[in-house]
């Protein structure tokens, strides 16, 4: 019994620890998502061909927007 | 309402902003919470045209954010009005786009109202006849 609720009880823990480090990687990844005016939506994460240009752009943005505030 | 006026509440109701600009089609910056607004508005109009060649299809972008490790840019585009903001990492996308949003539509040019055709004048009423007198009812008499 103690065993049973032991087990259920690590493995628990281990879905919480998994689901808030997949949840940190995500929020961390550099990304570029991109709206139409027809309602589509493009998502580049970092790497693709199209992100490799915009996201070194945007860095360049804000350490532009941080040097003059 | 001003870009610039647009911009100062944007700055106070949104926390994450950090900095913002509003600039025309022609890359003319209208308000800018930045004193070298200029140059992050040329900055951005570079970043949209990278984001316009990497678009598919024929529809026309109207906003984009890009996440970044050090935080995010976001752009909204409505007519001939672009706005740009930075943020800092993590930050919450739909509220920013709402509040980019409706900074935006204040800082459009209010549409002139038209002024009203003259009013035709209206042809004089005519002169009421007097009250025929009321018939006095033959005395009873």
């Amino acid at each position: 019994m103690r065993r049973s609720a032991a087990a259920i009880v690590g493995v628990a823990t281990g879905m919480l620890i998994g689901a808030a480090f997949v949840r940190r990687q995500s929020a961390n990844a550099e990304r570029a998502d991109l709206y139409f005016e027809d309602g589509s939506m493009l998502s580049l994460s970092n790497g693709s061909p199209g992100a490799d240009r915009l996201i070194p752009l945007a860095r360049q943005i804000i350490g532009q927007a941080r040097v003059s505030t | 309402m001003d870009a610039q006026q647009a911009l100062a509440d944007l700055t106070e109701i949104s926390s994450q902003v950090e900095a913002a600009v509003v600039f025309d089609d022609k890359g003319k910056v209208v308000g800018s919470t930045l004193l070298s607004g200029d140059a992050l508005a040329q900055s951005v109009a570079d970043l949209l045209a990278a984001a316009d060649a990497v678009r598919t299809g024929d529809s026309p972008l109207t906003q984009l954010e890009i996440a970044t490790g050090d935080g995010s840019v976001f752009v909204v585009r409505d007519g001939k009005l672009t706005i740009a903001a930075t943020t800092g990492p993590e930050p919450t996308v739909g509220l920013v786009f709402y509040d980019l949003k409706s900074a935006l539509r204040s800082a459009k040019p209010k549409p002139r109202p038209r002024a009203k055709p003259a009013a035709a004048k209206k042809p004089a009423a005519p002169k009421k006849a007097p009250a025929s007198r009321a018939r006095k009812k033959p005395d009873a008499s």
